[in-house]
């Protein structure tokens, strides 16, 4: 292999990794918060196809994204009212939330599957995308996966440099406590939860407008369950997503280059990577039990009712 | 003014209610999206929910459907209730088919009656292996089940491709992605002529009545109902807790591998490359809706076939889309879990409750 692919995976890693940044991002939030939404799969795919639709009628890159925000967020607050407010069993409700994603998305695209879209163009920042290497690497994406790099930078920020940041863990951790403090536990997890479902649409309309200028049926293949194991394997550190997500970003995209090598393994056997390797990260990560236990928010997917 | 107020204890009329009231606002859902769409929501609706029904071949139709959600859902309810996520059914049924499948297509030459019984214990035994895969990765390395068993679905439906367009594939069949049809003997006959109902139905029914014995009459099913509620109680009691999760792994995969081999020897006759509607996924919603109960089950079987139908049957008559079973089928699940809010809470008339209280 040369130099010359080698640069050429590796930036097309950055690009299959970025539905996985805005995702598994936005689905760490949640989770800090205390609360596991199993619906990525289904906030992406509506957030995808609104997306598409909101690019295909107005030619907008910021209608198609505000309109993939705006239905990832409308579907979180259905999972928002279910187990905030109604307390039901979240691993349930989200699982409900995939399957009405899967089917509203059909419903929604069913008349635009044969429409092209232009894509996004990239936009290369001048200067920084001359040098060498690192210049295609990092300075040269689309404003989508810029965009995706300063989420990471601000989530960061949020989670361990702002006291707002502090309250959103303690509630994950100790909702009682927080409760007990004054704090408004249901309130502030209504906001994570919206915010997990805004990121997800954005992951969507990455997918249907930028990386894929297209409307498949059911096109995020799983995308949104693989970003739910990455927040595991990122033992819910913001860092440690970026890592997985490109990861996961360079195992897509190898599916395409092990053919191109010249070697002979059937389409199907290669599909099946991303998923084989999701496993065995999580077996990696999972092994060893006190790692989880440590880093897991202490209250993940425990329903909590002031009154009760 | 209502106001919520926390019941002494959770209601039982509400838990038998909940279902019923989640079908009627789906119902009245239904009429909604009808009109949206701009249909006569009256004939939108007979045309969804009572033609596909008004003649034997059409209940024929609804039973064949009924039949592997009500036998994967009993079979799932065995792990949920325990509180084990197993959401890979339609891998399992997926690798079942293949695994029967695969029988049959060996065996063509055969034309005894017991290739049809090794075809569904092959079939179970294959659900069963690929629920072990998860059931391994939970119980050795504290994997989490739902990842891992919903990871290998898509696993299972490239191996089904895999085979239908390779080695399995039709060698006379002009390259299309199927195999060869099953011959007779591997085929379930039909039960009632002028449908298509076929054996498959009893057997699935005979599964149902498998798991209710384990779960309402045996004490391993007594365990998992312990576990489900009070995880800690269920540890302290000495039940071991790995094999209640191997329990409700395994019952999944046999009864959603068995599912698997009656569609290929029932109404499909061959493997092809999709062997399922969603049926993994919409028997997650059956066990909901049936109280995670072999006779609830059964009911929400009925119920969710009939979207199935309705969902064919208005894309024929009235160019409705076919994707508004899967809309419905998400609505139902979402209406039950906001009404079984009224099993722990009630809504009394009243000012809302302000600070003191609290």
């Amino acid at each position: 292999m040369n130099g010359h692919l080698l640069l050429e995976i590796l930036v097309a890693a950055i690009g299959a990794g970025t539905p996985f940044v805005y995702a598994a991002l936005g689905e760490l939030v949640t989770e800090k918060s205390g609360v596991l939404n199993l619906g990525v799969e289904g906030m992406m795919l509506v957030g995808a196809i609104c997306g598409f639709i909101g690019m295909a009628k107005t030619g907008s890159l910021l209608v198609a994204v505000l309109a993939g925000m705006g239905a990832g967020m409308a579907m979180a607050l259905i999972f928002g009212v279910l187990t905030l407010t109604l307390m039901a069993n979240q691993v349930a409700s989200g699982l409900a939330l995939t399957i009405f994603g899967v089917g509203l998305s059909a419903f929604l695209g069913l008349t635009y599957t044969s429409i092209a879209l232009p894509g996004v163009p990239a936009l290369p920042i001048p200067w920084l995308s001359d040098i060498p290497v690192l210049g295609p690497l990092l300075f040269s994406h689309d404003i989508l996966i810029y965009g995706s790099i300063l989420l990471y930078a601000a989530i960061s920020g949020f989670l361990y440099r702002t006291r707002a940041g502090l309250i959103l863990r303690g509630l994950g951790e100790a909702p009682e406590s927080a409760h007990a403090l004054g704090y408004n536990v249901i309130g502030i997890r209504y906001l994570a939860v919206l915010f997990g479902g805004a990121m997800a649409g954005l992951a969507g309309v990455y997918l249907s407008v930028a990386y894929t200028p297209m409307w498949v049926e059911g096109m995020t293949a799983g995308r949104g369950w693989v970003s739910l194991a990455l927040v595991v394997f990122a033992t819910w550190r913001p860092s440690r997503v970026m890592l997985g997500a490109y990861l996961f970003g360079g195992i897509t995209i190898l599916q395409f280059h092990i053919q191109g090598f010249g070697i002979d393994i059937p389409s199907q056997l290669l599909s099946m990577l991303p998923y084989l390797a999701t496993i065995a990260v999580l077996v990696l990560i999972s092994r060893n039990r006190q790692t989880i236990r440590l880093h897991s928010p202490a209250s993940l997917g425990i329903p909590y009712h002031p009154q009760s | 003014m209502l106001r919520i107020e926390a019941r002494p204890g959770p209601s039982k009329t509400m838990r038998y209610l909940s279902p019923l009231i989640a079908a009627l606002l789906m119902l009245v859902s239904g009429l909604v999206i009808f009109t949206l769409l701009g249909k006569d929501p009256g004939r939108a609706f007979h045309a969804f929910f009572v033609e596909p029904v008004n003649d034997l071949y059409g209940i024929g139709e609804l039973l064949i459907k009924a039949s592997p959600l009500m036998l994967i859902g009993t079979g799932l309810a065995v792990g949920f209730r325990a509180s084990i996520w197993n959401i890979g059914a339609e891998g399992q049924l997926t690798v079942g088919a293949i695994c029967g499948g695969t029988v049959a297509i060996w065996l063509a030459q055969v034309q005894a009656g017991w290739l049809l019984p090794l075809m569904i214990l092959c079939g179970g035994l294959g659900g069963m292996l690929w629920a072990a895969i998860p059931a391994l990765l939970r119980t050795r390395f504290h994997a989490n089940e739902i990842l891992v068993s919903l990871m290998l679905n898509y696993v299972a439906i490239l191996l089904l491709a895999l085979l239908v367009h390779g080695p399995l594939r039709d060698p006379e069949g002009y390259g299309f992605p199927q195999s060869i049809l099953f011959g007779e003997a591997a085929t379930l006959p039909v039960l009632v002529e002028g449908t298509r109902l076929h054996a498959g139905v009893l057997v699935s029914l005979a599964g149902v009545l498998a798991g209710w014995i384990l779960l309402e009459k045996s004490f391993l099913g007594y365990q998992i109902r312990v576990a489900g509620l009070a995880g800690r109680a269920a540890d302290y009691a000495g039940f071991d807790r790995s094999r209640l999760i191997w329990t409700g792994m395994l019952a999944g995969g046999l009864a959603a591998g068995i599912a698997g081999v009656l569609e290929v020897a029932g109404p499909i006759g061959q493997l092809i490359d999709s062997v399922s509607p969603g049926y993994g996924y919409a028997a997650i919603i059956v066990a909901f809706v049936g109280r995670l109960h072999p006779g609830g089950i059964v009911l929400a079987s009925l119920l969710m076939a009939l979207l199935y139908l309705g969902g064919e049957s208005g894309q024929m008559n009235l160019d409705l889309p076919a994707a508004v079973t899967g809309i419905f089928q998400g609505l139902l699940l979402f209406y039950l879990l906001a009404a079984d809010f009224l099993i722990n809470y009630r809504l009394v008339p009243g000012r809302r409750a302000t600070g003191g209280r609290q």
